[in-house]
């Protein structure tokens, strides 16, 4: 078994026009700055993509916005310090949003990892969110009807990985990742450090490895905050 | 509207702090809300939860030292207190749906009479964005809401029905004004007026009120110490 990939390049370069790509973070924690830079030198087009956000100045999601690469936003918070790659193409009409309560947005993509079709939440009853969505009632109180969401590929940002996908996460950096991993057909993680088989104990395993199919170590990873506070672009 | 000694944003919050009861678990929404942390009674321990993940963080960090992986809902650097705990997010929202967080405290554009609260968007303009209100308005055993009396422009903020689009139904049960602590009698749809600044007389109050303020009992007087 060998999920590693040299490269960035290598582990992003068959994500095709048209793909659902989930990527981890909230705001810039836990995002994976690099693997979405690496998509960007791809250059996939008409993406659908699932963020709890929408980017935030000129890096990672917000540049893959400016680049034209994405159709579709799925997320519950689009907006940041500054929002202008995503809210200016909203305002014009050239990015659909699906916009989702945050928590039935991580229920959405977990269900979707777990094989849950559809299920019931309260969150957004009665509201121009739950607009058109099928209700019923259990013992006594009104819920709405979700439905799962899965996508092609999850570009998530893990600390330590194994060669068998096994990762932990630093500090709060890992909100959406162990959801979003199980969610997609091909998860691809970069990780602060690779260690051997056996670096990471049994119990400290926050993913499981059968939800993660490629490792990129990327030591010293960029974050976005820091980006931010520098201007940085990208590309 | 300008009456004299109504409460300024760290007096309401100071006010919340108030019954944020000895080992509740409780959620701050982003902005003024946050400002109930800093005012937690001596002797109390709540532990707080952030959306993204962490339960029992503390301050914001000094200057510089701050981790941007370790950051709360409304995206700012803070620290952890000894005890504290990160998860996924549909744990975190596991913790909100599934009835275990004790408060939610949100701001408010409207509250209703009937509990329904309005605080995520003015109207269909503009950006959309909602992040986890609607979860911990429907999750939370108690939600609370802190709010200026009246609007800026002199609007009533406590209404019969909100106008602008809906963030839950029927699920504020107390709010904590610049003028008073009301509670929502969610059943009967009535404001019920628990405290008012003592200077204030009722007729004064109802009038910037925009539904009906009931008693029951003794009003209480709102005294807050001096903060800023």
């Amino acid at each position: 078994m060998n999920k590693h990939y040299a490269s960035a390049a290598e582990a992003v370069a068959d994500i095709c026009d048209g793909a659902t790509v989930m990527i981890g973070g909230f705001g810039g924690s836990g995002a994976p700055i690099e693997l979405i830079h690496a998509l960007i030198d791809a250059g996939p087009k008409h993406l659908t993509v699932v963020n709890n956000n929408a980017g935030n100045g000129h890096v990672g999601l917000a540049a893959m916005i400016e680049q034209g690469m994405v159709d579709k936003l799925i997320c519950s918070f689009p907006k940041s310090k500054d929002p202008t790659a995503f809210s200016e193409r909203y305002l014009a009409g050239r990015i659909e949003l699906e916009l989702a309560p945050q928590g039935t947005l991580a229920e959405r993509i977990r269900a979707g990892g777990a094989g849950i079709p559809a299920f019931y939440t309260p969150t957004a009853y009665g509201t121009e969110l739950g607009e058109g969505k099928p209700v019923a009632e259990f013992d006594g109180r009104p819920y709405l009807q979700e439905r799962w969401l899965k996508a092609d590929y999850a570009l998530i940002k893990a600390e330590l990985g194994d060669p068998y996908g096994n990762l932990t996460y630093r500090l709060a950096a890992r909100n959406f990742s162990p959801l979003m991993a199980m969610a997609a057909g091909q998860t691809i993680a970069q990780v602060g450090r690779l260690v051997d088989a056996g670096g990471i104990e049994p119990e400290a395993v926050v993913t499981p490895g059968i939800f993660v199919n490629r490792l990129v170590e990327i030591a010293d990873p960029a974050q976005e905050e820091v980006l931010n506070q520098a201007e940085a672009r990208y590309p | 509207m300008n009456v004299r000694g109504q409460l300024n944003q760290e007096q309401i919050a100071w006010r919340a702090a108030q019954d944020i009861e000895d080992g509740q678990y409780v959620n701050l929404g982003i902005g003024f809300p946050e400002k109930v942390a800093a005012y937690t009674v001596k002797g109390r321990e709540p532990i707080f939860h952030t959306e993204n993940g962490v339960l029992g963080f503390g301050r914001a960090p000094a200057k510089g030292e701050e981790d941007w992986d370790l950051i709360n809902a409304g995206k700012k650097a803070i620290t952890l207190k000894p005890g504290a705990a990160f998860f996924d997010h549909a744990t975190s929202f596991a913790m909100i749906r599934g009835g275990h967080l004790d408060v939610a405290i949100l701001g408010a554009l409207q509250v209703a009479s009937n509990g329904d609260l309005a605080n995520w968007r003015v109207g269909s303009k503009g950006v959309p964005a909602v992040g986890g209100a609607m979860d911990l308005v429907n999750g939370a055993k108690r939600v609370a809401v802190l709010t200026d009396h009246v609007a800026r422009d002199g609007a009533p903020k406590l209404v019969e029905r909100c106008t602008f689009p809906l963030t839950g139904v029927g699920c504020v049960t107390r709010i904590y004004t610049s003028l008073a602590v009301i509670d929502v009698d969610i059943p009967a749809a009535r404001f019920v007026l628990r405290e008012k600044l003592p200077h204030l007389s009722m007729d004064d109050l109802q009038f910037v009120t925009g539904a009906k303020l009931h008693v029951e009992g003794e009003v209480g007087n709102l005294e807050v110490p001096e903060l800023s």
